[in-house]
C-alpha cells in the first residue's frame, strides 16, 4: 500500500465570477520515504493540492470529491479533531516564503517547540532541548542561543532552515515543500535543497516537493507529476520525464529553460496563457497552446494513458490523444542530449 | 537605546508639548470678554467699581497678558499652582481632591471599552461577513454615532428612572467602598461606548487582515488548535493596530468626561472645568487642561511601552 494515495480529488473555488476548478480529478500516490515532484506554471493547483492534503483549503474553496488515503486512512473523512492530530505530526509542511510563514512576535525556538509540545506531549524543557536539536540539524550555528530569536533576526535563508526544522519537529511521515527555494538567492536555494535531501533520507520522509523549476527536481526528485489546468498531464520517473518527455506540455516546459550558449535572441516561452478555470476549453484544456493540435483535440477529452514501464517499475503515463491513436500526424517533437548530459528539447511544428 | 532612556526622552519632549497647551490656553482666555472680577460683579451687583478695580490689582490681572503669564509660570515652576480666586483655595487642593473621581470613572470607561471591544472585535473577525458580525458592525457604528449626552440621559432615563436599578444623585459613598460600583456603572458606560465601538472596529480589521497572513496557515498547518491560532497567534498581532488607536481613544474618554460628569452630576475634574469656564477661573482652568494634556502624553507613552512588549521589532529599536 502507498503511503499517500490521492483519488480524483476535486477542489472548487466559488468565486463572484463563476466556480474555478483549482484541481481537476487528480491522482497520485507517493510511497515511504519517495520524493516526488510536482511541476508546472503558476496557477495549476499545485499549492491548491498541497493545501488539500492538510484540509487547509479556506472558504470559498471546498474540497468537492475524491479521497486522500495516509496509510489507508482517508483524510476528508475525519472529524476536525482526527485531522489536526494529521497536521505537522504525520504531515508537515514547507512554506514557500519563510518570513511571512513564521509569526513575527513569537520566538523562532517557540514555534518550534509548540507543535512539539502539542503532539508529542513533551514538557517544556524536553521540547526546548529537542527543537534546539533540530535547529541544529537544519545547520543553525549555534542554535542554543538562536533559539530565542525573533524571525527577523534570522536572514532568509536562516529562516527557511528554521521552517524546515518546524516542518520536521514531530518526525512526519510525509513533507509537503511548496516551492521552498523560490525566495532564496541561488547558492542558498543549493544548500537548502541538499539539507532537505539529506534530512529526508536521514529520517526517511517521503517529500511531495512542488515547484516550477524543473532543475530543482531533477536535483532532488524520484518521480514527477506535470500538472496543468488542475489536471496531471504527465506523470514520469524522473530519468524518462527529461529523456523522454511524452506530453507536448512538457516539452513547452522542457524546451523554456534558457542554456547557456543559446544563440537566439529571445527566451523560449510556450505561446497562450493557462485558460481560465472557470470556462475550460472543450477537449484537451492544453490544445489551444499545442503545437501539435489536431481538431480531435477540440472535442475529445483525453485521458490518462500509461506509455510504459520506467525504470524499477515505475510507470509513466501522459495525457494525450497521441496516445489512443487518436491524432493523425502524432507528436512531432525529438529530444536531443548533449554531450554534457543537459538535455535539449525541439519542437518541430508539423504544418 | 534602553527602555529607561527611551520613557525619560519622551517626557522630556513633552515639555514643550505642555509650555504649547499652557500659552494657547492662557491666550483663549484672555480673547474670551470678561474676567473673574466680572462675574462676581455680576452675582453682586452693589460691589462699587473701585472695589473691583481693587480686587483686579489683588488678582494681578490689571497687569499686561505677558506679564500675567510670566507670572503665572514662575508659579507653575516652583510648584504653585495658583489659587481659586472666588473660594482662596489652592488650585492643587482643588484638582487632588477631584482628580481620583475622575480617574475611576475615565479608568471603568477603559475597562468597559477593552472588555467589550476585544471580545466584540475576535468574534467579528472570525466570524467575517456572517450574520454575527454584520449584528456586531451595526452595533458599533451605532456606538460611535450616539452623542454621549444622549446615551447618558438614556441610559439614566431607563435603567435609574423608570427600572430603579442604580442611583442618580452624586455618590454619597466614599470613591474606595465596593457599593461605589453602583454610582460608576452608567456614567463608565457612557464614557466608554464611543470607545469600545471604535476600538472593536479597529480590533475586527485588523484580526481580519491578520487572518490571512501565512503565518496564520502555518499555525494550523502544525496542527494547533484552532483557539491556540487566533488566540495566541493572531491576537498578538492584531493588538498592535489597536495599542495606537487605544492611545487616540484616551483623549476621547478624557474629554467625554467633560460631558459625562455634568450629566451625571459627577463630581470630577471634568464638571470642575466647566465650572471654572464660567467663572473664568484662568488659574483653576489652566491646571486642568495641562493635567489633562500631561494625562495624554502619557497615554501615548504607555501606548509606545506596550509596542514594545507586543512586538520584538520595535523592542529592538529602543
Amino acid at each position: 500500500m502507498a503511503l499517500l494515495e490521492v483519488n480524483d480529488l476535486t477542489v472548487s473555488f466559488y468565486t463572484q465570477e463563476g466556480v474555478v476548478t483549482a484541481v481537476d480529478n487528480l491522482s497520485y500516490t507517493i510511497e515511504r520515504g519517495e520524493k516526488f515532484g510536482v511541476v508546472g506554471e503558476s496557477g495549476a493547483g499545485k499549492s491548491v493540492t498541497a493545501l488539500s492534503l492538510l484540509r487547509l483549503i479556506e472558504s470559498p474553496g471546498e474540497i468537492e470529491s475524491g479521497e486522500i488515503l495516509l496509510d489507508g486512512d482517508n483524510l476528508l473523512e475525519m472529524t476536525t479533531e482526527e485531522i489536526r492530530q494529521i497536521r505537522g505530526n504525520r504531515i508537515g509542511m514547507i512554506f514557500q516564503d519563510a518570513q511571512t510563514a513564521l509569526n513575527p512576535v513569537y520566538t523562532v525556538g517557540e514555534q518550534i517547540s509548540e507543535a512539539i509540545r502539542h503532539h508529542l506531549e513533551y514538557d517544556s524543557e524536553d521540547a526546548r532541548e529537542r527543537s534546539i536539536e533540530l535547529l541544529d540539524q537544519v545547520g543553525i550555528p549555534d542554535a542554543e542561543n538562536r533559539y530565542s530569536d525573533y524571525p527577523h533576526e534570522f536572514s532568509g535563508g536562516m529562516q527557511q532552515r528554521a521552517v524546515i526544522a518546524m516542518a520536521l519537529s514531530c518526525d512526519p511521515d510525509v513533507l509537503i515543500a511548496d516551492e521552498p527555494t523560490t525566495a532564496l538567492d541561488v547558492t542558498t536555494e543549493a544548500k537548502i535543497l541538499s539539507l532537505l535531501e539529506e534530512l529526508t533520507d536521514e529520517f526517511d520522509t517521503a517529500i511531495q516537493l512542488i515547484t516550477h523549476d524543473l532543475g530543482v527536481v531533477a536535483e532532488l526528485c524520484d518521480r514527477v507529476m506535470v500538472m496543468y489546468a488542475g489536471q496531471a498531464v504527465e506523470k514520469a520517473p524522473v530519468e524518462e520525464l527529461y529523456y523522454d518527455p511524452k506530453h507536448p506540455y512538457t516539452v513547452g516546459l522542457m524546451s523554456s529553460i534558457p542554456r547557456v550558449g543559446d544563440d537566439s535572441d529571445r527566451l523560449r516561452t510556450i505561446p497562450g496563457a493557462m485558460p481560465d478555470l472557470i470556462d475550460t476549453p472543450p477537449g484537451c484544456s492544453f490544445h489551444p497552446r499545442c503545437p501539435y493540435a489536431e481538431e480531435a483535440c477540440t472535442r475529445t477529452e483525453p485521458g490518462m494513458i500509461t506509455t510504459g514501464d520506467g525504470a524499477n517499475g515505475s510507470q509513466q503515463s501522459a495525457r494525450c490523444l497521441e496516445y489512443t491513436n487518436d491524432l493523425q500526424h502524432g507528436l512531432g517533437f525529438d529530444v536531443t542530449i548533449d554531450d554534457d548530459l543537459s538535455e535539449r528539447v525541439r519542437g518541430e511544428q508539423h504544418e | 537605546m534602553s527602555l529607561q532612556k527611551f520613557i525619560l526622552k519622551r517626557i522630556l519632549a513633552s515639555v514643550p508639548v505642555l509650555f504649547g497647551v499652557s500659552v494657547v490656553t492662557f491666550a483663549l482666555m484672555h480673547i474670551t470678554p470678561g474676567d473673574i472680577v466680572d462675574q462676581l460683579v455680576a452675582a453682586n451687583p452693589n460691589v462699587p467699581s473701585h472695589e473691583a478695580a481693587r480686587l483686579r490689582r489683588e488678582f494681578g490681572l490689571d497687569q499686561p497678558v505677558w506679564v500675567q503669564y510670566l507670572d503665572w509660570m514662575q508659579g507653575v515652576l516652583t510648584g504653585d499652582f495658583g489659587e481659586v480666586y472666588s473660594s482662596s483655595r489652592d488650585v492643587s487642593a482643588v484638582v487632588l481632591a477631584r482628580l481620583p473621581e475622575t480617574i475611576a470613572l475615565g479608568l471603568f470607561g477603559w475597562v468597559f471599552a477593552i472588555l467589550i471591544a476585544i471580545p466584540g472585535g475576535i468574534y467579528a473577525a472570525v466570524n467575517k461577513d456572517q450574520l454575527g458580525d454584520t449584528v456586531s458592525r451595526f452595533v458599533a457604528l451605532s456606538g460611535i454615532s450616539i452623542p454621549n449626552f444622549w446615551l447618558g440621559l438614556m441610559l439614566m432615563a431607563v435603567f435609574a428612572v423608570q427600572l430603579d436599578w442604580f442611583p442618580t444623585l452624586d455618590p454619597q459613598t466614599s470613591l474606595l467602598s465596593p457599593s461605589m460600583l453602583w454610582w460608576l456603572i452608567l456614567p463608565g458606560v457612557t464614557i466608554g461606548t464611543a470607545a469600545a465601538a471604535n476600538m472593536m472596529r479597529i480590533m475586527r480589521t485588523s484580526m481580519a487582515e491578520e487572518l490571512n497572513k501565512e503565518y496564520v496557515t502555518a499555525a494550523r498547518a502544525k496542527g494547533l488548535p484552532e483557539r491556540t491560532v487566533i488566540l495566541k497567534h493572531v491576537l498578538r498581532n492584531s493588538l498592535i493596530s489597536v495599542t495606537t488607536v487605544a492611545a487616540f481613544l484616551t483623549a476621547s474618554i478624557v474629554a467625554g468626561s467633560v460631558v459625562v460628569e455634568t450629566v451625571f452630576g459627577w463630581p470630577g475634574l471634568g464638571r470642575e472645568l466647566i465650572d471654572a469656564v464660567h467663572l473664568r477661573e484662568i488659574n483653576l482652568i489652566l491646571a486642568i487642561t495641562l493635567f489633562t494634556g500631561f494625562f495624554i502624553v502619557l497615554a501615548n507613552l504607555l501606548a509606545d511601552i506596550v509596542y514594545a512588549l507586543l512586538d520584538p521589532r520595535i523592542r529592538d529599536e529602543y
